[in-house]
């Protein structure tokens, strides 16, 4: 049933062929037969979504039936929060946590009248790039489940490549959207910084997060974005700029087209599979009428420590409000300190506790200098890099990840090398600009993903290119065997 | 003393906004408690800041009014601590970029005029309010305050006595009163102040070791803490003690400082800019909207009382110190009143009747309107300064027309020259042995027949007629 376009599902929902409560059904019969192998979802919402499925099949058939999201199951990242719907976080701190209010996303998703399905597990807190950071389970690949699904957002990109829901909302920092799209075989983008209201989305590292979409289809995904995205008065680093028709630049034209390869994303450790399947797209979109070049982004080989330092830093702050005394799990103590000390220690696992440390010591003083700031001026140098290509070219293309996905355990007690799978979406976070994940070839039965990367707040040449690649190719019908 | 004493003061002041500064959440004190509350001031998961623009205007406005220099280009940075007043654990404060710096305000000691460094200025959150609850395992807290925009006014280690920094903190007051941004309500917490005060012998540049002094509930104790800190550390000094690096409390009822923490090394709060709010660039306009919105000030206020209503110069400093007094003044000449009088009454009957209440100008029934017709009554003969005493305790409790209370109690003086010399007369005839006093030369039986004939007229009688009419009288005898 996902694999039909929105379009098509649009229109089998107006000539009353389907209603929206069969295709939530459609949805939570699918999470019940696979998800026990997947294990993308941390909560379910069935009893909420089959209510709101049924009152919109009063509306179908008629007019106030027409947005095209109308009565679309979706799934959401558990790190953005739904009224009265359990929001974890994948942290057992927060197993208790209802949140008051619907995020900004949650609530235009809700204008457009999807359906919640549920909330998707994730790396706990965003942490991670293998969901092996839940602090509950890991989610598996639908590809092979014996492999990752890629994280942070695993859960987001696992439920939609596994046919759980038509699409997700996840969230990218350094590459959390891109990655477990690339590792899951689907559609996802990080928009520009701004573009998308970060209200609600539980803060990971606020001057990196974004919200974005995860689909099957270049098309969904516009769709999508389309409906969340726009200036929010609740998010003061939310832009105020105009939001223009994503889907009118879905037209498979590419011609002209002049695309930047930065020889360091085609680099020593990148895998031949992953390298081939990244230069048979660039013959590909040479052949609709692109060209492209090898250029360099010289300060990418900083960006995965100067990300480490900024993202943690604001990391130590972020999560400094878990401390038991207003929500979420409260460990027995015997005084305010020891209260605070056992809340977190038990609430919080291995990960978020190392990041914690290593944001709150470059924060320090005598250390500020040296880390922070440092990396504050680093930063700045990456997002320039960008500039300076973005003044010849149109699109940035490499690789999403080095690697198709690894094996689950295979990482886990390394973090560097964990670490070091964000080499090629992390400098994107830094310099704040939009980047997409198409699936662009198999490796070993493994997706691959093709990272095309934009200008900022120039979403429609992002959809424009990876749109015309999708449809000149066939990698985005292949789906996996469950 | 053998040693100069070096006082710096940091003020808080919370801004009377109509909501708090990052949410929609009402400002106002006394709500019960954890009432004014939102997700936002409560700092759930998820949530984030939103500028409010009329704590920046006030911010603004604040340190414009202390003479300092505004910031074009101003930031806002995070505190780190953990408290359980403190949702976010981090506090949305300014570090390296507050909206003012380098200010100055003159204060006045014993008639000289001293300038006071202000070093910065600068907008942050108020926490929340916790309440221990003796004997219990647990302490209450109340995040109604939390978010509430918040000033802090950093001096210059310029005070050298706790004098000064009495005058220093009354100046400040009065000037935050004047602009309109705060109460400055030291009972509710609208403003508090720390003192920090340390010793070095005179002649040597490099300061002292300096202690701090917190929970101090009036200016009074500060000026009484500073006191005592002051011999306590010269004592210490010259039995050869080092001054340790400490935050002490001023205890009221021992009259004396107490240590609460020694402090080890600095406190590090980790700060970093908050990447939630955006940098904020004021430009010219914007600083000028702000700046033509600063009323008089007191300075200015005081000059002018001398100037054009030929008030003496410590009148019109004593009524301008509070905005309230000043504003009740101005209302009541602005209605036709006597300045003079007008500020003989207000420093006299209404300050002490203030001050023997706890009461403040706007909290009783007295309106400058009632003032001023007293005063004109008093003006006209109606009633005599006596009788007047006596109308203004029902004016001040009451409330009313000072007229109708005249009429309605029979106060009216009696000047009737016919009825008063019949009176003075009967008590003439009562008390000869008066007269022969004064046929003797003792003038002071002249005082006691006055008296006499107040006693028989329930103090109507006008005095002056009174006197004239019994010197009179008694000649002819």
């Amino acid at each position: 049933m996902f694999d039909k376009s929105i379009s098509e599902l649009h229109s089998l929902l107006h000539k009353k062929e389907l209603s929206v409560s069969e295709l939530v059904q459609t949805s939570f019969d699918r999470i019940h037969t696979v998800d026990e192998k997947v294990k993308a979802f941390m909560t379910l919402n069935e009893e909420g979504a089959m209510q709101a499925a049924k009152a919109l099949d009063g509306k179908l058939g008629t007019e106030e039936a027409r947005g095209l999201l109308f009565g679309l199951p979706v799934g959401v990242k558990d790190n953005i929060v739904t009224k009265g719907l359990r929001t974890t976080a994948s942290s057992q701190l927060l197993s208790n946590f209802e949140p008051l209010h619907n995020a900004t996303v949650v609530e235009r998703l809700n204008a457009a009248e999807t359906i919640t399905v549920g909330k998707l597990n994730m790396d706990e807190f965003a942490m991670g790039s293998s969901n092996e950071n839940s602090g509950y389970f890991g989610t598996r690949n639908p590809w092979n489940t014996d492999y990752v699904p890629g994280g942070s957002s695993g859960g987001s990109a696992a439920s939609v490549a596994a046919g759980e829901v038509f699409f997700s909302l996840g969230s990218d920092t350094g590459g959390s959207i891109r990655q477990p799209a690339a590792f899951c075989g689907v559609v996802g983008l990080k928009p520009t910084y701004g573009l998308v209201s970060r209200f609600g989305l539980i803060a990971f590292a606020s001057s990196l997060d974004q919200i974005g979409p995860i689909t099957n289809t270049v098309e969904d995904n516009a769709y999508l974005l389309q409906s969340i995205a726009g200036h929010d008065k609740m998010d003061s680093t939310s832009a105020n700029v105009d939001v223009p028709d994503y889907l009118s630049s879905l037209t498979g034209d590419v011609k002209g087209l002049r695309i930047a390869v930065p020889k360091e994303y085609l680099a020593e450790g990148v895998d031949e599979d992953v390298k081939n399947s990244v230069l048979q797209s660039l013959k590909k979109l040479e052949e609709l009428g692109a060209t492209w070049d090898e250029v360099s982004l010289p300060h990418s080989k900083y960006a995965v420590a100067t990300y480490y330092l900024l993202s943690s830093s604001e990391a130590s702050a972020n999560l400094a409000r878990f401390d038991g005394v207003r929500y979420g799990v409260r460990a027995e103590a015997e005084n305010l300190l020891d209260l605070y000390k056992k809340t977190r220690s038990e609430g919080f696992g291995d990960e978020v506790k190392r990041r914690i440390m290593l944001g709150t010591f470059a924060l320090s003083s005598g250390y500020y200098d040296a880390y922070y700031k440092k990396a504050q001026k680093v930063r700045t140098l990456i997002k320039n890099d960008f500039e300076k290509v973005f003044e010849d070219y149109d699109v940035i293309i490499g690789p999403t990840t080095p690697t198709p996905a690894f094996k689950v355990g295979e990482k886990i007690d390394n973090p560097l090398t964990m670490y070091a799978n964000d080499i090629l979406t992390i400098p994107v976070n830094l310099a704040g600009v939009p980047a997409i994940s198409v699936p662009c070839g198999l490796s070993n039965g493994l997706p691959v993903g093709l990272q095309i990367i934009g200008k900022h707040f120039d979403e429609k040449t992002v959809y424009r290119v990876a749109h015309a690649f999708e449809q000149a190719t066939d990698h985005h019908k292949a789906k996996p065997e469950l | 003393m053998n040693f100069e004493t070096i006082i710096g003061l940091e003020v808080h002041s919370e801004l009377k906004t109509n909501t708090k500064i990052f949410c929609n959440c009402s400002t106002n004190f006394g709500a019960p408690p954890n009432t004014n509350v939102c997700p936002i001031c409560l700092g759930h998961p998820g949530v984030l800041p939103v500028m409010n623009e009329q704590a920046v205007d006030f911010a603004m406005r604040a340190a414009m009014a202390l003479n300092c220099e505004i910031a074009e280009d101003t930031k806002f940075d995070r505190k780190n601590y953990f408290y359980p007043d403190n949702p976010k654990a981090y506090q949305i404060s300014q570090y390296d970029k507050p909206i003012g710096e380098n200010g100055w305000i003159d204060i006045e000691v014993n008639g000289k005029t001293k300038r006071i460094g202000i070093t910065r200025l600068h907008l942050e959150e108020d926490a929340g309010k916790l309440t221990h609850v003796d004997g219990e395992n647990h302490s209450l807290v109340d995040f109604n305050r939390q978010g509430t925009p918040l000033v802090e006014i950093v001096s210059e280690p310029d005070i050298r006595t706790p004098e000064e920094a009495y005058a220093y903190l009354e100046k400040l007051k009065a000037i935050l009163q004047y602009t309109e941004v705060s109460d400055c309500k030291m009972e509710e917490g609208s403003l508090r102040c720390d003192a920090n005060l340390s010793l070095r012998p005179y002649g040597q540049e490099e300061f002292g070791t300096k202690t701090e002094l917190k929970n101090l509930n009036s200016f009074a104790n500060v000026q009484k803490g500073l006191q005592y800190e002051e011999v306590r550390q010269e004592k210490e000094l010259l039995a050869g003690n080092v001054i340790g690096q400490e935050t002490r409390r001023y205890d009221e009822a021992g009259k004396k400082t107490i240590l609460m923490r020694v402090k080890e090394g600095s406190d590090d709060y980790r700060y970093f800019p908050e990447p939630d709010l955006v940098r904020l660039a004021i430009n010219k306009e914007w600083m000028d909207r702000v700046r033509a919105d600063i009323p008089e000030l007191p300075d200015a206020r005081r000059e002018r009382y001398v100037k054009e209503y030929d008030l003496p110069e410590y009148d019109a400093m004593v009524l301008t110190q509070s905005k309230k007094m000043s504003d009740f003044f101005e209302v009541a000449i602005g209605q036709g009143a006597d300045p003079k009088q007008t500020s003989n009454w207000l420093m006299g009957e209404v300050s002490a009747y203030l001050n023997a209440n706890y009461k403040e100008i706007d909290e009783v029934a007295l309106t400058p309107e009632g003032l001023g017709k007293l005063i004109s009554l008093i003006e006209k003969g109606t009633i005599s300064s006596k009788i007047a005493k006596k109308v203004f305790k029902d004016l001040i409790e009451k409330g009313g027309d000072p007229e109708q209370i005249v009429k309605d109690k029979g106060l009216v003086q009696i000047s009737d020259e016919g009825e008063l010399r019949s009176i003075v007369s009967g008590i003439l005839d009562e008390n000869e042995q008066s007269i022969e006093d004064y046929k003797n030369g003792k003038d002071r039986a002249i005082g006691f027949l006055v008296g006499q004939v107040m006693k028989a007229t329930k103090g109507k009688a006008n005095p002056p007629m009174v006197n004239k009419l019994i010197v009179e009288e008694m000649d002819k005898r």
